[in-house]
């Protein structure tokens, strides 16, 4: 039998750099095959020409054996291809049933929708493979983990044959991460081809069929996960041996350096985010926030740090009542924030290298005297931060955009660790990084830790915070609903915990109000 | 219907969020960055010239009741000699510019904050108003007193005219794209009320405010070449100074580039933004009160004056960089001298400059295409920073 | 009753306010045409801003979107006019010249958004400068031709639409009596406002064209990986924009006077984006807005006309002393207050002014 999908000899370059390099790849139907790889390895590339998001240089395209040409979406869509997106392709303002209809509407006549039909189809498709949704839902107000099902809705309603799952899991709890992989197997099983896009190894070997490993836009290796493991399929993808756990040490808290008490903050939307959390975090040690993204965490993050005004509560730092100060009064008293949207807040891209280096610190001696700025002190500032942290820059005058991701980071990094710090929040410290600069800032965090900084870590990523944390909390609807200990932590209760805030029944309608 | 919701669309989480494009990397040698970042402009202007000339030739029909293939060309030589033929051509140009230059950079300081100041017209006009209405009260007083005075009080009411949109913004959420132009409107109503009531001078045969005496701008070269030339001169140095080496510039480069930034840096927007647009108002003020102290030496009801409009061309071609809104002033002003002559010589109304500057505008904005067609390496010729205008637009409530 | 009212009008200070309140029960059945007139082309400004800004594209151009198309659509009919003389049809007193000019002013509305979506789209130029390009370039192309065209011959013109006067049963009836004498009591492009307004506000949230504008002007990447020609979609509406712009130019020399002025638009493309804040994106909203926006400068029209007196003699005493300049400034003042007030609470369509990129495909 002819695979479901055949690609060979994909190539895609972009200037300076080659992301699909003779890829080929194929899927049988009934098949769950994982394309595992790092970030930037090349397996979104791949994924986006296969649904006609972006033009191959060279290679083509086979489904049932017979050469296709893909131009768009609409070409995909109509040819059993289906695609959830990582960031998730969803209008939050539109409902679940205008969601899933959009662009493949049942009409009532030439103008107008049939949204009746649409919502009994949507319905009954719900039924079919075991999640039932409210097509009225405001898809905005639905949890991730909801939101990842209407995306999958999206694709049976199109009558998918070929559904390309990419990253799938990243802000799923491990529960949610089983359901959904129960969805896959039925889905596999009634004979849908799925593509697997991961970078997480238990999770390749836990659901797939089998596994093509790509590295620097080249497949290094395909296995099946009955004669592999996650240490070989961990150098294949990063070309090395990799130690996949970071020695931590051991940790010596000392005094409490920031202590937060019934701290109450609310949302934009004036709803309340955080719902009375008090926790200390010590001199010398890691405090993990896990949870499920969307569980206000950034709202914690901002109340702590000056950029939102808590509803109530109290914060202290060294002793000190910093409820509601400033970021600068903040930054006076020796806190630094990693901020989880570095684009957004860490990094003016426009801005030369220099310039982002002292975002924080612009306003102090010796860089600016008398509001006159000194731009040598800058200068000498800057050289001195590129070489500690290594950061891979022609200069410092370059623009920051012009920088990779990874070097952005750094950038943010060695601004906010290059001073005395009595407490540290790192938000998101390492997302969409290569494993190179994940293991540089990990050892940088420790280095802190160990150097008497108090540190709060919030991470989407439950190995990243299993892996940093002294003391893990988990973060359930606005409360931190447990603190366990970091070294006895395991995933699935702390996942158990993200998932349903340590209560026994899980009620659909909760975790649709979750997000 | 339009709820905002949790997940915010197109702002993935830790990746693109819109900000100021990337910046084409310029060539570090000054002569080759010079010519990258002017070589947009320039063309743009000569095409604007060109396309100008195709508008008179073509309107010669309605003129002239024929196509006159000359008519270009004898307009713009009147255009020419009118701003640069003579002394008086020349001090004339000066003499246009200095509105052009303090607009100019009241526009395009706003600009550098992620502003849009489509208030210049406005600030300019109760610059003006204040600046006639106190010159006339301390008319009598030694010029030594009276033109500070009667300027200062200019400068104030504009910097109130612009004030009034920054806290607007900052409090609210107003967006001053909206707020400054209704600002406009309410300037001209304001003012045709004083001056035809309160503020009217008795003993004259229309509406209009009274002599201002001793506070009159000295006049240093030719015909008119008053004081507020070189007092709009030398803005140009300290806009640049407070922009590029003050602290506080920086604070405004980093809110007009990314305001979430500035905040997380611990500068505070709000403020930023009331006393960029006060400062823009000043400026703009500043350049109405030069018009009625050096040049009309009053005002009346229905003073009317297109510097707003100007500014805003001025403050795009000049990429909102103080030297590039100079050379930027420069040109327009010396269209403006010599647009009267041209009117006289060549019967082509002087209405032509507004049309050139516009095309000129369009060539700026389809700079891509004017790149791609003549093949330049060059930086684009947008402001970078109204990305953050327009963003700031569709986010007015997102904050 | 009358002694009732005649007493409260009586009080000191707050008898003024129910003076007021009397006074304006009183006028409004009188000048609620007016204000329809006057919302008229302030409406039709923010169904062009809607349909622009439900896609995603920031239109600051409506001015001189306006203003151009005022312009063209007055010269056309004047020079119909003057080639083909005609007798006035009963229908809205229409002349060929008229409806030419019509025609004419709608496709200049249109062209213009054409160019603002080439440079918002295509170009990917700023938005908000595409915009004041077109009110700089508008301005100017009119001034210029206006000095050279119309100022030397004075007498150019091919006069207005005629209101259609509705019946004198309808309008009697009592309460809606002066609702249908609103709406009714206008010439064809006021009176097509309303219809369009409710057209525009179905077919945004009950049709597949609404279904993919909104998602477009939310999400574009969304709408783009389900088959969407985000571009196309983005192209047309901006487009079909443009000639509600041009309506509402059309209105202004073709309607409510007879003579282009330059800058007639006098902000009303701007008041119009305003509305659309107001009214948050919906077109039902949005005609509340420019209601709301024009019924200051309705009332202030109704004193200068005939200012209260009789019971209503203090407050006629105040608002006399009001100096004409203040009622005229008083829609951009109502404007100010209302985005100050409103905004905090209304979100626009979250891909507002941001150009979508697509990969060129094969």
């Amino acid at each position: 039998m002819a695979p479901a999908l055949e690609m060979r000899g994909i190539t895609k370059r972009y200037p300076g750099v080659v992301a699909n390099d003779q890829i080929d790849f194929e899927v049988k139907p009934g098949e769950i095959h994982a394309l595992l790889g790092e970030n930037g390895a090349g397996k979104t590339t791949l994924m986006n020409i296969l649904y006609g998001l972006a033009v191959p240089d060279d290679g083509e395209i086979l489904l049932d054996g017979v050469p296709v040409e893909i131009r768009g979406p609409s070409d995909a869509i109509s040819r059993g291809i289906s695609m959830v997106h990582q960031h998730f392709m969803l209008v939050p303002v539109l409902t679940v049933a205008e969601n899933i209809l959009l662009g493949e509407e049942t009409m009532a006549n030439p103008i107008f929708l049939d949204r009746d039909e649409a919502r009994r189809r949507i319905r009954e498709l719900g039924r079919r493979f075991g999640f039932e949704l409210d097509p009225d839902a405001r898809v905005g107000s639905l949890s991730v983990g909801w939101q990842q099902r209407v995306e999958i809705l999206k694709a049976l309603y199109r009558e998918a044959r070929i559904l390309v799952l990419d990253e799938p899991t990243a802000v799923l709890t491990p529960q949610e991460t089983e359901e959904i992989f129960a969805v896959l197997r039925r889905l596999a099983d009634e004979g849908h081809s799925i593509v697997f896009i991961s970078h997480k190894l238990y999770e390749v070997l836990e659901v797939a069929d089998r596994i093509t490993v790509i590295r620097r836009g080249r497949v290094v290796g395909s296995r099946r996960p009955a004669e592999t493991d996650e240490d070989d399929l961990a150098e294949l993808m990063v070309g090395r041996e990799v130690h996949l756990t970071v020695d931590r040490g051991e940790s010596h808290p000392a005094d409490v350096v920031l202590a937060v008490k019934d701290l109450r903050v609310r949302d934009d939307r004036g709803r309340e985010a955080v719902r009375g959390v008090s926790f200390d975090v010590r001199a010398g040690e890691i405090l993990g926030v896990a949870g499920v993204v969307g569980n206000g965490q950034d709202e914690l993050v901002e109340a702590l740090t000056g950029l939102r005004r808590p509803a109530d509560g109290r914060v202290s730092l060294a002793g000190r009542d910093v409820t509601g100060a400033s970021p600068r009064a903040l930054f006076g008293l020796g806190l630094a924030l990693v901020p989880g949207d570095r684009h957004r807040f860490g990094l003016v891209l426009g801005f030369p290298v220099k310039d982002n280096l002292v975002l924080t610190s612009y306003h102090r001696m010796p860089f600016s005297r008398g509001g006159v700025r000194n731009d040598e002190a800058v200068e000498r500032w800057a050289e001195r931060c590129i070489q500690e942290f290594d950061i891979r820059t022609p200069s410092a005058d370059v623009p920051e955009s012009t920088l990779s991701g990874g070097n952005q980071q750094k950038t943010i990094v060695a601004r906010e660790f290059s001073r005395e710090l009595r407490a540290l929040v790192l938000d998101q410290p390492t997302r969409g990084l290569d494993v190179g600069s994940i293991e540089f800032i990990h050892r940088q965090a420790i280095g802190k830790r160990d150097a008497g900084t108090a540190i709060l870590l919030v991470s989407a990523e439950l190995d990243e915070v299993l892996e940093m944390s002294d003391r893990i909390a988990v973060m359930y609807r606005g409360q931190f609903v447990a603190v366990v200990d970091g070294r006895t932590a395991n995933r699935e209760d702390i996942g158990l915990l993200m998932a349903t805030g340590g209560r026994e029944e899980m009620p659909a309608e909760a975790a649709a109000s979750a997000g | 219907m339009t709820d905002k919701d949790a997940a915010v669309p197109g702002r993935v989480p830790g990746e693109s969020v819109p900000q100021a494009a990337p910046p084409a990397r310029l060539p570090r040698e000054p002569l080759a960055r010079a010519w990258a970042l002017a070589a947009v402009p320039l063309i743009s202007v000569a095409l604007a010239l060109l396309v100008g000339a195709l508008i008179i030739l073509a309107s010669s029909i309605l003129t002239t009741g024929h196509l006159d293939p000359g008519l270009p060309f004898v307009a713009y030589q009147a255009l020419f000699e009118g701003a640069f033929g003579n002394i008086n051509g020349v001090v004339n140009a000066l003499v246009q510019a200095a509105p052009l230059i303090l607009g100019g950079l009241a526009v395009g300081v706003g600009f550098k904050a992620g502003l849009f100041n489509i208030g210049a017209q406005g600030q300019f006009l109760m610059g003006a108003v204040g600046a006639a209405a106190v010159g006339a009260v301390v008319a009598e007083q030694p010029a030594l007193v009276a033109i500070p005075v009667a300027v200062l009080a200019g400068a104030a009411l504009g910097l109130i005219w612009g004030f009034i949109p920054g806290a607007l913004k900052a409090w609210t959420g107003a967006h001053e794209v909206v707020t400054t132009i209704m600002l406009n409107f309410i300037a001209g109503s304001l003012i045709g009320y004083l001056i035809t009531g309160p503020l009217g001078a008795q003993g004259f045969s229309f509406a209009r405010t009274g002599p201002i005496g001793n506070a009159e701008l000295p006049v240093l070269v030719g015909r008119n070449l008053h004081l507020g030339v070189p007092i709009a001169l030398l803005a140009v140095p300290v806009i640049w100074w407070v922009l590029f080496r003050s602290t506080l510039g920086f604070e405004i480069r980093t809110v007009g580039a990314n305001p979430s930034a500035a905040r997380y840096a611990g500068m505070r927007p709000g403020f930023l933004i009331v006393l960029t647009l006060s400062l823009c108002g000043l400026l703009a003020g500043l350049a109405g009160a030069g018009q009625i102290l050096g040049l009309s030496k009053f005002m009346n009801a229905s003073y009317g004056t297109n510097v707003g409009f100007d500014s805003i061309a001025v403050a795009l071609l000049g990429r909102a960089h103080p030297v590039g809104i100079l050379l930027a002033a420069l040109l327009f002003g010396a269209m403006r001298a010599g647009a009267g002559l041209m009117q006289i010589k060549a019967g082509v109304p002087v209405e032509i400059v507004d049309v050139i500057q516009a095309i000129i505008l369009l060539f700026l904005a389809a700079d891509v295409v004017i790149r791609r067609l003549l093949r330049i390496r060059a930086a684009r010729a947008t402001v970078e920073e109204l990305q953050t205008v327009t963003r700031t637009y569709g986010e007015q409530a997102a904050r | 009753m009358e002694t009732i009212l005649g007493s409260l009008y009586d009080i000191p200070l707050l008898g003024v306010l129910f003076q007021f309140l009397g006074y304006t029960v009183q006028v409004l059945p009188r000048i609620s045409p007016i204000i329809l007139g006057l919302a008229a082309p302030i409406a039709l400004g923010s169904l062009c801003g809607i349909m622009n800004e439900r896609s995603g594209i920031v239109n600051i151009g409506i001015e001189g979107m306006m203003l151009g198309a005022a312009f063209t659509g007055f010269l056309a009919a004047a020079l119909v006019a003057q080639a083909i003389p005609a007798e006035r049809s009963d229908i809205f007193g229409a002349t060929p010249a008229l409806l030419v000019g019509l025609v004419v002013a709608v496709a200049t509305g249109m062209l213009l958004s054409a160019l603002h979506a080439w440079l918002s789209i295509s170009i990917r130029a700023d938005q908000i400068i595409s915009g004041t390009i077109i009110n700089i370039a508008a301005l100017g192309l009119t001034g210029y031709l206006n000095r050279l065209v119309i100022t030397p011959n004075p007498r150019l013109g091919a006069g207005t639409f005629r209101s259609w006067n509705p019946p004198k049963e309808l309008t009697d009836l009592p309460v809606v009596g002066w609702v249908l004498d609103m709406f009714l009591d206008q010439g064809p492009i006021a009176m097509s406002v309303i219809v369009l307004v409710v057209i525009l506000q179905v077919l945004l949230f009950r049709s597949r064209w609404g279904l993919r504008t909104r998602a477009v002007g939310e999400h574009p990447k969304a709408a783009d990986t389900v088959g969407i020609n985000v571009l196309r979609l983005r192209y047309r509406n901006v487009i079909v924009g443009g000639a509600f712009a041009g309506l509402a130019g059309a209105y202004l020399t073709l309607e409510a006077i007879s003579s282009f002025q330059n800058g007639m638009t006098a902000g009303r493309g701007f008041i119009a984006l305003a509305a659309v804040i107001f009214g948050r994106w919906t077109p039902v909203g949005a005609f509340a807005g420019a209601l709301l926006f024009t019924a200051s400068d309705g009332f202030g029209r109704a004193v200068q006309l005939r200012a209260p007196s009789g019971d209503f003699a203090e407050l006629g005493s105040i608002l006399s002393a009001i100096p004409d300049q203040f009622y005229g400034a008083l829609p951009y003042l109502v404007t100010i207050v209302v985005l100050a007030g409103v905004v905090g609470r209304s979100v626009p369509p979250a891909a507002v002014g941001q150009p979508y990129e697509t990969e060129a495909r094969a």
